[in-house]
């Protein structure tokens, strides 16, 4: 029986009332006595130098308050890198500096190259049109591999070249893999492109700079997905301000999916300008401006071979990639393409050698980074592609070819450095076939058929790696941060808790399932815990929402600081009772004497920690306070199966989704319907970047989809009913509540199932087609369809 | 934006006064024209509101022809047109989203000319003319290639005149980004023979398709296309279709039209 509250149960998002009607605060919505307004002079070419810039009539204009140029940066320090990598030779990556407004060249359409303070927005961006500005055009570098070819123009001067680290992994499998290729029985080869993408939150990006001259204290407010790592980064790298005289708010974000992770400069430059003129300075990201200044994902150009032996077992897979960086490195870049990527080459498979090569290569291209599922998304298309290329030039069935090479014993270490603590990739299969009614296939292709259509079917798995862990061994890797997570419970007098959190909650619901998890432990209402989050005045120092992470490590954080909690109130109920404290158990809300009649009430005992009248004053403190920090031992490992029907148009190429199916394994499961919503979330992304989203640049460095009417986002029309299904659960096993985090598979998980269903619809029209790349636009399945 | 002054005029003849002035414009529904200012892409110095006179507001049936205000939206033609020409209906009702056809109209649409936009397919395959405060003009006349027109500086479409065909049919097949037409093709079968525009393929902007209408006049049925073909070049490439899809898209959608209306 469904339960009502607690774990497992499904209450409405709580968030919800406020963000339905109109009542959320987000940044945008604050507005401080006396601020003004920024608008930054952004370069409209890809390369260039900046010969002369003057300001001066610019400065005159009704309003202005102050104009900045990268003059006015010298001396302060650049948006920082998150994580270095070293590459295949020991040497670590190449890493521009990274101005807060350009200094000497711009180098991507977008790039800051002066900013107005000025009285009201329509004042800044009239005097920002009176700049004038003179630039050298440079011949821009856009395409990856004509940038590392031999007299490429250079994105960075200082640089030896374009590219940024060249990564091999792991590096001492390489030959022993070349022999594995050199023996197989059967080799598949794909080349491909994982396309890049721009999140397009529906908040476009805000700050707000605010000083009081009478502390010396500065505020920002913006929309991050991590306020402490914006406090830590911008406060220690860029402005030179400690962490206590420096607080960073992250109200209600409407959506981050990965590109409100990072440190951006217009944060630097309102905290900045705010001191420097001692007001408050807001800038809000036009649509437009977001287009060209959000950074953007994936962006992979691959081969990926596959080495089977006689019998169709996987013995090797190497794949080679070009990533994209984009002009300057985003705070954390440089670990997608490589440690988020290249530890999941090994997807559900027990492949055993295995080697990737990523080059990172710098383009005159807004820059790249985390986008939901980052670096796993390529990961997982790459390697589901190839199989499914691999069945069909075989002529084994996709499924059965999957299966046979499943990893069936856990835990599994996989030959790309990690170890899968459980997982059951049959069962979800086996989940998959029956929700996805794939013997129903053959009937519903002839239905289709009738009609004109031609469909097709594409199944595949994936493999994701969460809540990615522990401190020391990312530290290792490269990490310049801590991946750890906080949380601070707060028990009041009469008993009602406050949770304050280091996860950040943009959409995912937090405020809903956090309390579940709390009330479970304690037997009370979900409706007397609150969560606090997104101020780093009042939260204690949390690394922010990304990765899937929340429940994973946030809530585990919570779990932990809850225990100690009950610890401590289990110590006051046996002085209430008289009893000893080994006795005393805690069931729903109630303290009893295990064997006896006698109990207090949850709120006799919080009452008691701050009166403490009848109180064990000689051994505990009064109060009801405990904070945790949890640095997880491993990974997650969530996993599923997933499958799409497509029906295919012929006389047009159009490509429409008629049914998707997902069987998932989240472990232990908080709140049902909010996981429901994130795997359909993230399917529509999936979706998106499947059949209709591409960020698009020309050879000189211009973005052709820079608006909504060439970026084609996924509307509801777009997407179909979901089959999802999250019953196979494999519990965490190094957590305390066995979660694994379910935010990014969905987008993980379905862009191959579309992929592979376009290429099997075209083969059985007769078709030789065995890739097409995405989105799989109309234009292009028609392409592919003329051979 | 720009700072701009705004008048709204309830008779044509204010408004054209009001258009003579130096840097005045029209404004029709501002579906177009708004996201142009805000982008400070345009700098009028006074907006002419169209939709406060009357005169150009609604359908009436006159015999044979369907009248529409020029400053009719397309979502009244959608709910009006229905009866008296169902294709035309439909056409405005698939026009973007709802906000946009509450606002947008028809002569805004027709004055803007935009190559991928839907009513001048209708315009030009109905043989429908053009009515302005000074003079009357023939669809044929009309379309002058991307964003061009035969309309004068200030002079305002009051009403468009459609004679309604026996059948006729649009398909529009959908930019995946803007959801205007990647390609549009309008059929209209009249007494005297058919007409074929399409929209959204050429880089001359709309055309009508000679040879297709020659084919239909003798034979209205989709088989009647079979073998015809536009030239791929001349036609419009981009990141959503290339020339060579766009060709083959006329051909298509064309029949498909015909198998809808026959
Ligand atoms: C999201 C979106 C989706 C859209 N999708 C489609 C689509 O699928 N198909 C399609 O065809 N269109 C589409 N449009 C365009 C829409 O139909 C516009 O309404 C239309 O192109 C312009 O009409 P308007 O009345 O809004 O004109 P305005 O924007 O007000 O004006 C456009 C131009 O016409 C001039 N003008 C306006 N009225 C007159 C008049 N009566 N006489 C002379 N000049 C005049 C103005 O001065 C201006 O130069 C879309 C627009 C949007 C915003």
């Amino acid at each position: 029986m469904p339960k009502d509250s607690g774990i497992g149960a499904s209450p409405k998002r709580r968030e919800d009332n406020r963000f339905l009607t109109g009542t959320g605060n987000y940044t945008d919505d604050i507005n401080l006595r006396g601020q003004a307004y920024v608008h930054f002079l952004r370069s409209d070419m890809a390369h260039g130098r900046i010969t002369s810039i003057d300001t001066s009539a610019a400065a005159a204009m009704p309003g202005v308050v102050q104009i900045f140029t990268g003059a006015d940066f010298e001396g302060v320090g650049g948006i920082p890198c998150g994580w270095q990598i070293t590459d295949k030779h020991g040497e670590v990556m190449q890493e521009p500096a990274h101005p807060v407004l350009a200094q000497g060249k711009v180098r991507y359409v977008g790039d800051a190259i002066a900013a107005v303070v000025a009285e009201t927005a329509e004042q800044a961006r009239d005097a920002a049109e009176a700049i004038e500005l003179d630039l050298e055009e440079l011949p821009a570098v856009v395409d990856m591999k004509a940038a590392l070819q031999e007299g490429s123009a250079k994105v960075h001067d200082d640089l030896t070249s374009n590219l940024c680290y060249d990564w091999g992994f792991v590096e001492e499998n390489k030959p022993a893999v070349e022999e594995a290729f050199a023996k197989a029985a059967h080799v598949t080869t794909l080349e491909l492109v994982n396309n890049r993408l721009i999140a397009n939150p529906m908040e476009p990006r805000v700050a707000v700079g605010d000083f009081n001259r009478a502390t010396g204290d500065s505020t920002l407010y913006t929309t991050s997905q991590n306020p402490h790592v914006i406090r830590l980064l911008m406060g220690a790298f860029v402005l030179g301000i400690p962490e206590h005289k420096l607080r960073v708010i992250a109200p209600d974000v409407g959506g981050g999916f990965g590109t409100k992770i990072f440190h951006y400069a217009e944060e630097a430059f309102c905290t900045f300008a705010a001191k420097a003129l001692n007001r408050a300075v807001k800038w809000t990201s036009s649509r437009s401006e977001a287009f060209i200044t959000d950074a953007h994902g994936r962006d992979h150009v691959t081969t990926i071979q596959l080495a089977l032996d006689g019998d169709n077992n996987f013995t090797a897979l190497r794949t080679d990639t070009h990533a994209n960086m984009g002009a300057y490195l985003s705070t954390f870049a440089p670990s997608v393409p490589t440690w988020l990527h290249g530890t999941l080459m090994a997807g559900n498979y027990k492949t055993p050698l295995i080697y990737v090569n990523v080059k990172a290569v710098f383009t005159n291209t807004v820059p790249v980074d985390a986008y939901r599922g980052a670096g796993r998304p390529e990961a997982t298309f790459q390697l589901e592609r190839v199989i499914d290329k691999a069945a069909r030039e075989l002529g084994v069935d996709p499924i059965a070819l999957r299966r046979q090479n499943f990893i069936t014993e856990f835990p599994y270490a996989t030959p790309v450095a990690v170890e899968y603590d459980t997982g059951d990739y049959h069962a979800t299969m086996d989940k998959l076939e029956e929700i996805a009614d794939l013997k129903g296939f053959a009937a519903r292709r002839a239905a289709s058929e009738a009609e004109g259509k031609v469909r097709g079917l594409g199944v595949n798995c994936y493999i994701e790696a969460c809540g990615i862990a522990p401190s020391n061994l990312v530290g290792q890797l490269g990490a310049r941060a801590g991946l750890y997570e906080s949380a601070t419970v707060r028990v009041n007098a009469t008993g009602g808790l406050v949770v304050m959190t280091g996860s950040h909650s943009h959409g995912q619901g937090h405020e809903t399932s956090f309390p579940q998890v709390i009330a479970e432990m304690i037997g009370i209402d979900e409706s007397m815990v609150e969560i606090v989050h997104g101020d780093t005045a009042n939260t204690p120092m949390g690394m922010g929402t990304y990765g899937s992470r929340s429940l994973a490590v946030g809530g585990s954080a919570m779990v932990r600081a809850t225990e100690k909690i009950i610890a401590k109130a289990k110590k006051i109920a046996a002085h209430l009772m008289e009893a000893a404290e080994a006795d005393i158990e805690l069931k729903d809300g109630a303290f009893s004497v295990a064997g006896t009649d006698k109990s207090v009430a949850w709120g006799d005992v919080t009452l008691a920690a701050y009166v403490p009248h009848n109180y064990p004053l000689e051994d505990i403190e009064p109060g009801l306070e405990e904070t945790a920090f949890y640095d997880p031992a491993n990974f997650t490992y969530p996993s599923g199966a997933y499958a799409c029907e497509v029906e295919l148009d012929p006389d047009t190429g159009k490509v429409s989704i008629a049914r998707f199916a997902a069987a998932d394994d989240f472990g232990n499961i908080v709140n049902p319907m909010i996981v429901d919503g994130q795997v359909h979330g993230g399917i529509g992304q999936g979706i998106g970047q499947a059949l209709l989203e591409a960020a698009v640049y020309d050879d000189d460095g211009q973005l052709l989809s820079a608006s909504y009417m060439d970026y084609a986002m996924p509307r509801a029309d777009d997407l179909p009913f979901y089959q999802v299904d999250h019953s196979c659960q494999t519990p965490c096993t190094h957590n305390p509540l066995g979660v694994k985090g379910c935010g990014e598979a969905g987008a993980i998980g379905s862009p191959p199932a579309v992929v592979n269903a376009v290429v099997d619809a075209l083969q059985s029209m007769g078709r030789e087609v065995t890739h097409v790349d995405m989105p799989l636009s109309p234009s292009r399945v028609w392409q592919a369809m003329q051979g | 934006m720009y700072e701009f002054d705004f008048v709204k005029p309830s008779s044509v003849a204010e408004a054209v006064a009001a258009l003579g002035e130096e840097e005045a414009q029209a404004l029709g529904g501002g579906q177009t024209l708004i996201p142009t200012l805000k982008q400070r892409l345009a700098s009028p110095s006074k907006l002419v509101s169209l939709g406060g006179i009357a005169d150009m507001q609604g359908l009436r049936l006159d015999g044979a022809d369907l009248n529409i205000g020029g400053a009719t939206t397309h979502g009244t033609v959608a709910a009006e047109a229905a009866g008296s020409y169902p294709a035309l209906a439909v056409l405005a009702g698939h026009i973007g989203d709802p906000a946009v056809r509450n606002r947008g109209t028809i002569g805004g649409s027709l004055a803007n000319n935009d190559p991928a936009a839907c009513y001048p397919a209708a315009a030009l395959a109905s043989g429908a003319t053009i009515v302005t405060n000074a003079r009357e003009i023939a669809a044929d006349d009309y379309f002058d290639g991307l964003f061009t027109t035969a309309l004068e500086e200030g002079e305002i479409i009051t009403g468009v005149r459609f004679p309604v065909p026996e059948v006729a049919n649009y398909q529009k097949f959908l930019q995946p980004a803007s959801r205007f037409a990647l390609v549009g093709v309008f059929v209209a079968k009249y007494a005297d023979g058919v007409r074929v525009a399409v929209t959204g393929a050429s880089e001359e902007g709309v055309f009508r398709w000679t040879e297709a209408e020659a084919a239909l006049s003798g034979n209205f049925s989709a088989d009647a296309l079979d073998g015809l073909t536009v030239a791929a070049d001349g036609m419009m490439a981009d990141i959503h279709g290339t020339k060579a899809y766009r060709a083959h898209l006329v051909g298509v959608l064309a029949k498909r039209a015909v198998a809808a209306s026959a």
